[in-house]
């Protein structure tokens, strides 16, 4: 017996193409299927991400973190979550109402819509376009038109510079993430996510050129830990400065809105690494060793993939938790003066590479 | 169904996602009014006249170099998909197209746009 859902997406598909007669009613109620599986997923991963990262946090620091409610406190989050929800959206004097409320609502949006183009198992994807490279990027950067929003409309000055800083940040770091994309994007001779998995299969890309593609996925990691805001590029929210930057007007569900995209950001970043480094869903082959490889193939394609997930979002926190803040000049000599070069010539690289080898 | 359809649906779901949660807190959550509350929340005094006003100028030159690199990416991510049909030929040009930009970056940065100051 398989244990890969991409069996029981087919079966469902068939079930209801049997059962039902009207074509439209059944692509009606799997459009339903695909959105509500993709919203399930998304709520889940976020609380799971919440929880994990106040577990890992405690850890850190010695503590033993939320330990109350539930074993080992995994019930927190759903109080934590309930809480927000049933919170008062106090209503502010000064702000701009239009553009206070849509700048939460855009934020989660470019997040969902990034979270729609991943892969989850093998069959198993949403939104899977022939630039699907190409898609995640470019969706990933509408969440920061959101948070500028925010940070203009509740004027505030402490929202104000935390969105200012935001934005020079995440779009400085985008561009190294962009670059290092499009390496993978020169080996794999493809943007379409499914064909670069295919591409996968025997080695992932990390070992199909393991020096451009270390490059790359180095500073892929870095620029996608500073899109997310955290960590040692956490201006934009600097407690001990800023209170809490662009959302510091935000109380209830619309503060809920965008601490749900940063978790869920923090998975999307996560999992595009995963996808195009390490193989996505794709089990760990070598090539020849055949009897080696029907052993990693038991294991079903989206452990693999929430696994190598996992890994990434552990750096992600244990960098987190490891390092200070950095200042806002450093943080553009970073990027600019180092990563930025240094991405340029990694293009480079991987073209003579390709060539060569 | 094609990926273009699913997009679709991706993109409501996320309104259904947002109309949710608004819909509970419009529900449940209390409700109050306090001139104190609705206040900006900046340090705990009263805050003196507006935020909307004009703000440090090194955050456009960020934005217009972001612009110039971006671009770049657009133009670069065709050449990329076809780089191994090109072969030496695809990369000597786009090396030359790679080495003017290098140089606007080596000016914007000889001439202090990447100094924050």
């Amino acid at each position: 017996m398989s244990l890969e859902l991409s069996g029981l997406i087919n079966a469902i598909h068939e079930g209801l193409t049997g059962a039902i007669e009207a074509q439209w009613l059944v692509s009606l109620i799997e459009y339903v299927l695909v959105g509500a599986g993709l919203l399930a997923l998304y709520a889940l991963i976020a609380l799971f991400l919440i929880i994990f990262e106040r577990k890992i946090c405690a850890w850190f620091q010695c503590r033993l973190g939320p330990n109350r409610v539930g074993p080992w406190g995994i019930f927190q989050v759903f109080a934590d979550m309930l809480k927000i929800m049933f919170k008062e959206i106090i209503p502010l004097k000064h702000n701009d109402k239009l553009l206070f409320y849509a700048g939460p609502c855009i934020v989660v949006i470019g997040s969902f819509l990034t979270f729609g183009g991943l892969q989850f198992a093998e069959g198993v994807h949403g939104v899977d376009l022939n630039i699907g490279v190409f898609y995640l990027l470019a969706v990933s950067s509408i969440s920061i038109v959101g948070v500028m929003l925010a940070g203009w409309s509740s004027n505030n000055k402490y929202a104000l510079i935390g969105a200012m800083r935001s934005g020079a940040q995440v779009i400085s770091f985008e561009l190294s993430a962009c670059l290092s994309m499009m390496a993978v994007v020169i080996l794999g001779g493809s943007m379409n996510l499914s064909t670069l998995m295919e591409k996968q299969e025997d080695l992932w890309f990390i070992f199909q050129a393991p020096v451009p593609m270390l490059i790359a996925m180095v500073i892929y990691l870095i620029a996608a830990h500073a899109e997310t805001n955290r960590g040692p590029f956490d201006l934009p929210e600097a407690e001990s400065e800023l209170t809490a930057g662009y959302h510091v007007e935000y109380s209830g569900m619309t503060f809920g809105y965008f601490y749900v995209a940063e978790y869920c950001n923090l998975f999307i970043n996560a999992a595009i690494g995963a996808l195009v480094f390490l193989g996505g869903w794709q089990a760990f082959h070598i090539p020849g060793c055949d009897g080696f490889n029907a052993v990693m193939d038991m294991c079903p394609s989206y452990v693999w993939f929430f696994l190598k997930c996992l890994f990434f979002i552990f750096m992600s926190l244990w960098v987190r938790w490891s390092f200070p803040r950095l200042r806002i000049d450093q943080l553009l000599h970073l990027e600019w003066k180092i990563m930025l070069p240094f991405s340029l010539f990694n293009i480079l690289l991987v073209a003579v590479w390709v060539i060569i080898f | 169904m094609s990926p273009y359809e699913i997009l679709v649906v991706v993109f409501l779901t996320a309104f259904v996602l947002l109309i949710g949660g608004s819909v509970i807190a419009l529900l449940w959550a209390p409700k109050t009014k306090n001139a104190q509350k609705a206040e900006q929340y900046e340090s705990g005094i009263p805050t003196r006249g507006t935020s909307w006003m004009q703000f440090n100028v090194g955050y456009y030159l960020i934005a217009i170099l972001f612009l110039m690199f971006d671009v770049e990416a657009v133009l670069l991510f065709p050449w990329a998909v076809v780089m191994k049909g090109l072969g030496a030929n695809g990369l000597l040009a786009v090396a030359f197209f790679l080495v003017v930009l290098i140089l606007g970056l080596a000016y914007a940065w000889r001439k202090g746009a990447l100094e924050w100051k």
